[in-house]
């Protein structure tokens, strides 16, 4: 199985070969409750390392998602915008927000592992 | 100052609250179960709202006291019978809305349940309005709590006897073991619902019993969703000191004996409005597919005109789609004209339509 990072923005991407799915954590989403409206970036638009590539809005205020790495969208999660609950159900499985083919692997390096996360997550309980 | 704490406070940290801070309280914006959660409860069944932080000035005095009032709110307050209340609004002399508020007639005076970010204001300008002729308090021992939805009426009826009897906008004391509470069919939901004055040393009991009776705790957080399907205004958002009752649409709450005398604070605009028209109004909004326009999100004509501005708005539950509020020039309020809605850079169609987005189900009085 391959290594799922994370990215201080509370993004999640998991890389197989050259193509990365990302979403967002489960901290973010119980962060942010329930969450009522998403939008995706275009697929074959290129998206820059931590730059916006999407919005997901709560009853309350949107959010910004970033990218944690740069490349092409190859795909995006149409059922997370006809049904943006799906998020809060499985955020980290099915509910994954697109899917980029990554320019540069090593923008990989400076993401965090699970267990580095989880404490950042503890730390930075906003 | 040091942020206040409700006399809930306990036990919304029981019930696993999340706080804001809001007109210098700790208040829970909602519990673990979430927004649309605790939102749909409350139209399908009950919910718990702690509205504590809200003013509750008590004005005592007569025939006097009338004839004063009455040159400060636009209602006809000498025939406002024992126990009834109404909507209204605390004005300056540009008709400038200062504060929203419910006005209920007890027994030697009255009742004014006022916003929590206006009330120490509030009670500045009255207490100057009024020379100081009459003893009147913001009472700090009370708390308020409201209890809204279709299945309030029996788990309340069931905590203290008698309540199901009251008709809507109107109250009565009762006693909650042995305290005097005093308990109006209103609410700020678009549901039938009670609020609750009560001593803040039973506020905590009197919602656990309500609790345990099927009511649910909802934050403020589903206040806000549900007040916005209803089509009500918040103050501070909807409405504000440059926005007249005219302009917010609800002249519906202004006495039209009143209007024909024009002897109140703002008086004069408030007529001259009625007559000539106003350049804004207050509209409901509704986007088409399912973008959420929030708060000073601005408005277009067809042409790319600028023509307005969202006041309120989020993703409604019980419609299941987003919904807003706004000020648009007064040639655009007419139902289902098209808009256009700037959200992040692009423009999103929207109409124009009528007001509530949800369907009220309040309980109407026989005498009504």
């Amino acid at each position: 199985m391959s290594e799922v990072k994370y990215s201080k923005e509370h993004e999640w991407i998991k890389l197989e070969g050259d193509v990365a799915t990302i979403g967002i954590t489960k901290h973010a989403t119980e962060m942010l409750g329930d969450i009522v409206f998403a939008e995706l970036p275009e697929k074959g638009s290129n998206v820059e390392k931590d730059g916006t590539a999407g919005v997901v809005e709560s009853t309350k205020a949107a959010s910004d998602v970033y990218t944690p790495v740069s490349g092409e969208v190859v795909d995006t999660n149409q059922e997370i915008v006809d049904d943006p609950s799906k998020i809060n159900q499985d955020p980290e499985n099915s509910a994954w927000f697109f899917k980029l083919k990554i320019k540069d692997k090593s923008e990989m390096d400076s993401l965090m592992n699970k267990d580095d996360y989880d404490k950042f997550a503890k730390e930075n309980n906003t | 100052m040091e942020t206040k704490k409700t006399s809930l406070y306990q036990l919304h940290q029981d019930c696993n609250a999340k706080f804001v801070e809001f007109a210098g309280y700790h208040m829970p914006i909602q519990y673990s179960e979430g927004i649309v959660e605790e939102h749909k409860f409350t139209r399908n069944h009950s919910g718990i709202f702690d509205v504590s932080h809200m003013g509750q000035l008590f004005i005592y005095g007569g025939e006097e006291l009338i004839k004063d009032l009455e040159k400060i709110f636009p209602l006809d307050l000498k025939n406002l019978k024992l126990n009834h209340s109404k909507y209204s609004f605390l004005m300056d002399k540009d008709a400038g809305i200062q504060d929203d508020l419910i006005i209920t007639k007890i027994d030697e005076g009255f009742l004014i349940i006022l916003n929590a970010a206006c009330k120490d204001n509030d009670f500045k300008i009255l207490k100057e309005l009024l020379k100081e002729k009459y003893k009147m308090f913001l009472d700090e021992n009370r708390s308020l709590i409201a209890i809204q939805g279709p299945k309030s009426s029996q788990i309340l009826n069931e905590v203290v006897d008698g309540v199901k009897d009251l008709n809507f906008m109107s109250g009565n004391w009762f006693l909650f073991d042995n305290q005097k509470v005093y308990i109006t069919r209103s609410g700020y939901t678009g549901e039938d619902g009670f609020e609750i004055s009560i001593p803040n040393n039973f506020a905590e009991k009197l919602t656990r019993e309500l609790i345990n009776k099927g009511s649910k705790l909802a934050g403020l957080g589903a206040r806000d969703t549900l007040r916005l399907e209803a089509g009500l205004c918040l103050y501070g958002h909807d409405l504000d000191k440059d926005k007249t009752p005219v302009e917010a649409n609800l002249k519906w709450a202004i006495s039209k004996e009143r209007i024909s005398k024009g002897d109140f604070i703002g008086s004069d605009i408030i007529i001259k409005q009625l007559n000539d028209g106003v350049t804004k109004i207050r509209v409901g909004i509704k986007p088409e597919g399912r973008i959420i326009a929030r708060e000073k999100t601005k408005i277009f004509n067809q042409s790319n005109v600028h023509i307005g501005e969202i006041t309120s708005g989020t993703f409604g539950p019980s419609v299941n789609g987003p919904v807003a509020m706004g000020y648009v020039e007064n040639e655009f309020s007419k139902k289902n004209t098209k808009v256009f809605l700037e959200v992040r850079g692009k423009k999103y169609a929207a109409n124009i339509c009528s007001l509530p987005f949800y369907k009220k189900s309040y309980v109407k009085g026989v005498n009504q």
